[in-house]
């Protein structure tokens, strides 16, 4: 394995659209419930403990190379608004595009000529992690970061908050991110023998919630 | 239960005395049960209840009260018969086992409701209860499970999970309302887990875990201070259209969704408010406009 | 207003976008169009897709700073049937989703040229940003920079990768020069100085005939564009 894959990966400037999604912080943001660093802080670890750990277990399994397509359905009963589903198979169109250039491999080309409208992207994180010849947990890792690092970068932009205070507040989650993808991972090794339920599928009812009301405005800064 | 926390008036036996197991037992029904140890610390019990047509009509067969659920048969609306679960004891507190069976076989019409607000309490034990309901349509059946909320009080822990397994053409509408905490107290431990299959598919899949070990479950990404929170879930078979999502609630009175999931045959609400009363009224409305949509229940 | 230089048209193979679409034809040339706020971005793709719509198939790719509202104009003036107009959001960081990472608007461009048919010419607008703000060659084949008289004659003596690298530099609004007290020949003395062989254009949007010198430019483009594709 190389970490350096990971770090390539997980880098918020990989170029796969993340930039323009906010993961919920700009509904936060607009509903007052999210200003300063301790509630980006709360709005951060409630992300990552929910949809997050779901994130990353169907990372872990992709990774570990279970049947994608059957993850993806299981993505898809695992995000029961539309907007999020949505918004999770353009992620994941953006990321297999800029995978397919970056590692590119038969298991990428195969999730592009099945689901050309674009698969979750936690599953194509897995895949590609994969592809990048990194193991589950670290794929659970990736994806769990991605959960909250995505929401800190744009509560920076949208409140003008220090950016030190949003970096900080990444870093005192460090280790919950850790025992997040540990979760999701060892969730991911009981796949072979119970299924996909075995996947967590914890959600928030706000993330859920806002989601629709976001994608409903007409003036807005982020995707979603 | 409300009323069973009144009617429950011996504490549970001690586990040493006699070698019995300390174990509830509800007024009318005290089946032995060889698989429970010698000493148990909460109350194993699984309620069935299965509905058939006989051709004319709706009948209830199996009405299997245990433990701390009654059951009883109420005056059928309708095509419709109607049951409803009694709290027979309090129920669930720490270490407890519970079971709810429910099945509509093929063609018959029920609906199943309870009498009062089940409440979780903490118990002798710390151990966690758990509460798991199995609901089974069949073809052309249609199952409405209506119960009252779910109150987690200071201290209780319960795992509750929710198997609902639907045949192509069943019509399901189910309300799970909650409340965290009475007033002013912080709720215990609650997780939920709501799976949802249709013709062997899984079509939802859905846990919540609120409370000490629920990290940030009342911050802005989860519940963000709201107390009370629940989903309605309706499939209705044979509807292609994909219904644009319904937003409903403001910043007083709470918020809910209602759009369809991937399958497009189910509408999912989801809403958080500060009261009950508040979430029934936005979870009526939302039902309001899911069978607008879908024409009937 | 003229085409203060010839436009030859070496064809700069810089770009690293596959000129061809999946299934092997050849795609859409990309245009885009950068600049600073105000300086007159959404009215050269207005006036340009007056133009040419009528004899060449086109779309357009917005990137707002609130997603919308320049789609929104462009619908409004119906320069376009509406299908053939798309929106981009930017998190609020319009240079990134033209230069840093292009995937959204790669994606846009592309379930356009789906959605359409055969498309000539896509034009890619980007939300108003500064003079460093560029298209990255992944994204458009070639890049418009417009800004304009009333923001100042200073603006092409500071340069800045927009004036000096862009393939058509745009100075809009000449029109204005009197009553901002701005220097025309000075400007243009400045422009030549930074864009050494590079074109410009000194118009104004609001005559009747201003966009003709951007859009003889973009025509050309495309013959070339065709040309090297089908070679």
């Amino acid at each position: 394995m190389s970490r350096t894959a990971l770090l390539v990966l997980a880098d918020g400037r990989f170029p796969a659209g993340g930039h323009a999604h906010s993961g919920g912080m700009e509904a936060a943001v607009a509903s007052g419930t999210v200003h300063d660093p301790a509630s980006l802080e709360a709005f951060c670890r409630g992300r990552l403990h929910t949809a997050g750990l779901t994130a990353a277990g169907l990372a872990a399994a992709a990774a570990t190379g279970h049947d994608p397509l059957a993850l993806d359905d299981a993505a898809d009963a695992r995000t029961p608004a539309p907007a999020l589903r949505h918004v999770a198979r353009r992620l994941g169109r953006q990321l297999l595009r800029a995978a397919r250039a970056t590692w590119p491999c038969a298991d990428l080309d195969h999730l592009a000529h099945h689901r050309p409208g674009g698969m979750h992207q936690p599953v194509v994180l897995g895949v590609v992690a994969r592809a990048a010849g990194l193991p589950p947990p670290e794929a659970a890792h990736a994806a769990a970061f991605d959960s909250v690092s995505g929401p800190a970068t744009a509560a920076v932009r949208l409140l003008s908050l220090d950016p030190f205070d949003a970096t900080a507040v990444l870093a005192r989650l460090a280790g919950e991110c850790d025992a997040v993808a540990a979760t999701a991972a060892e969730a991911a090794e009981r796949v072979a023998s119970d299924g996909v339920a075995a996947l967590p599928a914890v959600s928030a009812p706000l993330l859920d919630i806002t989601a629709e009301q976001h994608a409903a405005l007409a003036v807005r800064l982020f995707a979603s | 239960m409300k009323a069973a926390a009144q009617a429950r008036t011996a504490p549970p036996a001690p586990a040493d005395q006699g070698g019995a197991p300390a174990r509830r037992h509800t007024p009318e029904t005290a089946t032995p049960d060889a698989e429970i140890p010698a000493v148990a610390t909460g109350l194993r019990a699984t309620a069935r209840l299965r509905a058939t047509h006989n051709g004319r009509t709706t009948t209830v067969p199996l009405l299997h009260s245990d433990g701390p659920f009654h059951l009883r048969r109420l005056r059928p609306q309708g095509e419709r018969a109607r049951v409803c679960v009694l709290g027979a004891m309090s129920a669930p507190l720490g270490g407890d086992e519970l079971e709810l069976d429910i099945t509509a076989e093929a063609q018959a019409r029920l609906e199943v409701t309870t009498a009062a607000a089940t409440i979780a309490l903490r118990g002798a034990t710390p151990d966690p209860a758990t509460y798991d309901v199995r609901l089974t349509v069949g073809e052309d059946a249609s199952l409405n499970w209506l119960p009252q909320p779910l109150i987690s009080t200071h201290g209780s822990s319960l795992h509750q999970t929710y198997r609902v397994d639907l045949a192509r053409t069943s019509h399901v509408l189910l309300r799970e309302e909650q409340l965290l905490g009475r007033t002013a107290e912080p709720p215990g431990h609650l997780s939920t887990r709501l799976t949802v299959t249709r013709a062997g598919r899984t079509i939802l899949d859905q846990q919540t875990v609120y409370g000490p070990r629920g990290p940030a479950w009342d911050g802005p990404a989860v519940l963000g201070g709201h107390r009370a929170t629940g989903q309605l879930l309706l499939v209705t078979p044979g509807s292609k259209a994909r219904p644009a999502p319904v937003l409903l609630g403001d910043r007083l009175h709470g918020y809910c969704v209602l759009a369809p999931l991937a399958e497009a045959t189910a509408l999912l609400a989801t809403a958080v408010a500060p009261t009950l009363a508040g979430l029934r009224r936005l979870l009526s409305t939302a039902l309001t406009h899911a069978v607008g949509t879908k024409q009937s229940v | 207003m003229h085409l203060d230089h010839p436009v030859t048209l070496p064809q700069r193979h810089t770009y690293s976008a596959d000129p061809h679409r999946p299934d092997g034809s050849p795609r859409a040339l990309r245009i885009g169009f950068g600049g600073p706020v105000g300086s007159g971005k959404t009215a050269t793709v207005a006036a340009l897709c007056r133009a040419l719509r009528d004899r060449l198939s086109l779309a357009v790719v917005t990137n707002d700073i609130y997603t919308q509202e320049d789609a929104a104009f462009l619908r409004r003036e119906a320069v376009l049937p509406p299908e053939r107009i798309s929106a981009v959001e930017t998190g609020a960081c319009p240079h990134t989703a033209i230069r840093d990472d292009i995937s959204a608007n790669l994606e846009a461009v592309e379930q356009l040229e789906q959605a359409l048919g055969p498309v000539d010419m896509v034009l890619i607008e980007s939300g108003g940003d500064n003079l460093t703000a560029t298209f990255s060659r992944g994204l458009a084949d070639a890049q418009v920079f417009v800004i304009d008289v009333a923001s100042g004659d200073d603006i092409p003596r500071k340069g800045g990768p927009g004036i000096t690298t862009a393939d058509l530099l745009l100075v809009n609004k000449t029109d204005l020069a009197p009553y901002v007290g701005a220097d025309l020949e000075a400007m243009r003395a400045d422009t030549r100085r930074q864009r050494k062989d590079l074109p410009f254009v000194f118009t104004s949007l609001t005559s009747d005939d201003g966009i003709r010198p951007v859009a003889e430019w973009v025509t050309e483009r495309l013959a070339a564009w065709r040309a090297g594709a089908t070679r």
